[in-house]
């Protein structure tokens, strides 16, 4: 062959090469901004760890969708009995874990045994609490036994929390998570990032991706650099008071869509004053929500009047049912033994939509007399002081939970609220599949929290993700903790 | 020094007056300020300078003006108190390694070598991250800094001075070294701890700014020019007012003092003043 022309057909060749090596990118860069304390989600509670290995290393029985639905995941199908009481699952037949070991109902068995085991440390165990028995009826049929009809088991099984692992890897899972899912772990830069590769004999359906980093960085401005110069492809959430930076710019889709997470004003009402009916009602009228809503989350949290989705079907609008009204207030809080007022300390955990809102509430609080005084903390900390030991008058946190109504029902919950009716009720709503019925258990529920004014409800948490213009596949709402990257894509 | 010195040294005067113009700003904040600074007002938020605001209003639709003359405050404050402790601790071991020397001496100079190994903020950053963050472990972090600074400035300035005849004569007449240090060495070394003094006092003003900027230093519903950066940062792109004001703030506070320092130094630098130490042998 002439050499040129060899040479040409080679320089073809390479442009070719590069062509196709620009026009399907498979890599991608996600900013996060709080990096897990450790990568087992059946052993944590922190929203991170589901944000990097939920539905990517790890896959549970069944696996939520983009839209809250339960789809099939490591079971193709399942049978509900009568009762209610037994489900069985059949399983899918060739999946391997990363480490080459096969999966099959022994390890479903495992999984469960070891959520519920005595010194399960699983974040959600009393989720998990109706199922009584596990039993494996052959390699790829598991049955679970319920001791009591459960209407969001499906839902749960399908959470970060139930996950399935295999007892080979389970006990190291938090530092090198070994699952069935698309995505394999490759390697965790402690501070900096998590790579994780796509697994070459994934059972189901081969992800666009090959490649997924998850880079940490807890700083907005840094954050917001980081898009700008194409240093990440993308965050599920940024913060909303940067988010016009990329509006309007089409090099990037901002995507606004809804969370769980049920933003309070958590009031401890096992302690005086706040065991007084009437200074919760107080509060409730002092507070102005839609200042908080703007101050906040710049317009992006939507109002809640209760502890309940605003996009859930069980969802009682009752945000007008202590409007903003200052001399209501003080009428109130004089009537309960209070004419001047009293003073109480309002505990912040990091997080921007806490501080924030802690801020703008002092304000509007000193005007009905008020005072309060904000208490900054770190994470461990707020765990430890207003979580574990309810040594706290006043806190702000988002419940990113989905359907925790329950928590309402709970005496010991940190917010200490001790309802004998809405137990009841939420023992009646636990054990009913029928939908209508759930839906009025539910709402009864609802009403009766909000009259009790038992915390201030002030949002919902919106997610606000922003992404390369090229990007396809995210979601843009997170009916649970999440970035799942199956069906994100790069598009020309 | 005095008056004929401000008119030969244009800067010292520049710079004291504007000094003095801030610090007056801040300690009007504790009586007085436009509007009460934890007032919130969300729907008069990220407004331009305007009659009602002279310098606009924040995120959370605070009077900016008001902010920065409490964020002067909380700086003059925070970076006074530990320049203090640097002038309390530091001055005594300064003074004591001058008038007693040996193993004494050895001992203060090889402390301070360890604690200059540290950058000053890297110090800081260490007390804040140990004993949380707040306005008073701030305070501390910058005194410790503080602490050699003086401790050098004392020692070079009684080494100097203890060389005098007259702290022989002192010596002769039988007084000890507590009584040299206090009334011949501390007075005669004054005019080098005010010059330091008002360097420092910049220094930790910038390092007040620093730790608040970092989440280290004071913390909300207080302000600091720092924290008000902080607060600023996420928004640069899309508000840049809000950090330009107390950017700009910090910038001529450091300036004026900077200012103020150099100028003293002149004024009161002993070779350059034709009627001798002020304080001689007493």
């Amino acid at each position: 062959m002439h050499p040129r022309k060899s040479l040409t057909l080679a320089l073809a060749g390479l442009m070719l090469a590069t062509a196709s090596a620009l026009a399907q990118p498979t890599e991608i860069r996600i900013g996060v901004a709080l990096e897990p304390p450790a990568l087992d989600p059946t052993a944590g509670a922190a929203e991170a760890i589901d944000v990097v290995v939920y539905q990517n290393i790890f896959e549970g029985l069944v696996r939520i969708d983009q839209t809250g639905a339960v789809q099939p995941g490591l079971a193709e199908s399942w049978t509900i009995s009568q009762d209610g009481l037994t489900y069985t699952f059949t399983l899918h037949e060739g999946v391997t874990f990363h480490d080459g070991t096969s999966f099959d109902a022994e390890d479903v068995k495992f999984t469960f045994d070891r959520l519920l085991a005595e010194g399960s440390v699983n974040a959600q165990k009393a989720l998990y609490e109706p199922i009584s028995d596990v039993t494996v009826v052959d390699p790829t049929t598991v049955e679970f036994t319920l001791s009591r009809p459960d209407g969001l088991f499906l839902f749960n099984l399908g959470r970060g929390d139930a996950v399935i692992v295999a007892p080979e890897s389970a006990d190291n899972n938090g530092a090198e998570p070994i699952g069935t899912g698309p995505f394999a772990f490759v390697q965790w830069d402690r501070g900096s990032r998590v790579v994780l590769e796509q697994f070459g004999p994934y059972w189901g359906d081969k992800p666009a991706l090959t490649k997924a980093t998850y880079l940490f960085i807890g700083d907005t401005a840094t954050m917001t650099n980081a898009l700008l110069a194409g240093d990440v492809d993308g965050t599920n959430n940024f913060a909303p008071e940067a988010l016009a930076v990329f509006e309007g710019n089409p090099q990037f889709k901002v995507l606004v869509g809804s969370t769980e997470g049920e933003t309070i004003l958590s009031t401890n009402n096992a302690k005086a004053p706040f065991d007084n009916l009437l200074v919760r009602q107080a509060m409730a009228h002092a507070l102005d929500r839609q200042e908080v809503i703007d101050g906040a989350t710049y317009g992006y949290g939507v109002p809640i009047g209760t502890h309940f989705a605003p996009h859930h079907p069980y969802y009682l609008d009752l945000t007008s049912t202590y409007p903003h009204d200052v001399e209501k207030a003080k009428a109130l809080l004089a009537e309960a033994g209070y004419p001047d007022g009293f003073s109480a300390t309002l505990k912040l955990p990091p997080v921007a939509y806490a501080r924030l809102s802690g801020q703008i509430i002092a304000s509007q609080f000193a005007e009905a007399g008020i005072e309060l005084e904000l208490i900054n903390m770190e994470w461990a900390q707020w765990l430890e002081d207003v979580f574990a030991n309810k040594d706290f008058d006043l806190t702000i946190i988002s419940h990113v939970e989905p359907f925790d109504i329950g928590i309402y029902a709970n005496p010991d919950y940190y917010f200490g609220y001790d309802n004998a009716e809405v137990q009841s009720l939420n023992d009646q709503l636990n054990a009913t599949t029928d939908e209508a019925e759930r839906l009025a258990l539910a709402q009864q529920i609802q009403t009766i929290i909000t009259q009790d004014a038992v915390n201030g409800y002030l949002f919902e948490l919106a997610q606000t993700g922003v992404w390369n213009g090229k990007l396809d596949g995210m979601w843009q709402n997170a009916p649970v903790e999440g970035v799942v990257l199956r069906d994100i894509h790069w598009v020309e | 020094m005095n008056w004929q010195a401000l008119r030969h040294n244009p800067s010292l005067l520049i710079g004291l007056v504007a000094t003095l113009a801030f610090a007056l700003l801040g300690v009007v904040s504790i009586w007085w300020t436009p509007y009460p600074i934890e007032q919130v007002a969300i729907a008069q938020r990220f407004q331009g300078p305007s009659p009602a605001h002279w310098l606009g209003t924040d995120h959370l639709g605070r009077d900016m003006l008001s902010l920065i003359m409490s964020g002067t405050l909380t700086s003059f404050v925070v970076a006074a108190l530990g320049v203090l402790i640097g002038v309390a601790v530091g001055v005594p071991m300064g003074l004591a390694a001058g008038a007693w020397g040996g193993a004494v001496e050895w001992l203060v100079l090889r402390i301070s070598d360890l604690t200059f190994a540290f950058p000053a903020v890297i110090v800081a950053i260490l007390i804040t991250a140990l004993a949380g963050p707040g306005e008073t472990n701030a305070i501390i972090a910058i005194g410790v800094f503080n602490v050699p600074v003086f401790a050098r400035v004392a020692r070079g300035g009684a080494l100097a001075v203890a060389t005098q005849d007259y702290v022989a004569a002192a010596r002769l007449a039988g007084h000890g070294n507590v009584s040299i240090a206090w009334r011949h060495l501390l007075p005669n070394i004054m005019s080098l701890l005010i010059v330091q003094g008002t360097i420092q006092l910049s220094l930790g003003i910038l390092a007040e700014a620093g730790l608040s900027y970092i989440g280290l230093g004071t913390q909300p519903p207080a302000t600091s020019l720092g924290l008000m950066l902080r607060d600023a940062q996420s928004l640069f792109l899309i508000h840049p007012w809000l950090s330009v004001v107390p950017g700009l703030t910090i910038v001529f506070i450091v300036i004026a003092l900077n200012l103020a320092g150099d100028g003293l130094r002149d004024a009161m630098d002993p070779r350059l003043r034709h009627q001798g130490l002020a304080h001689g042998a007493g």
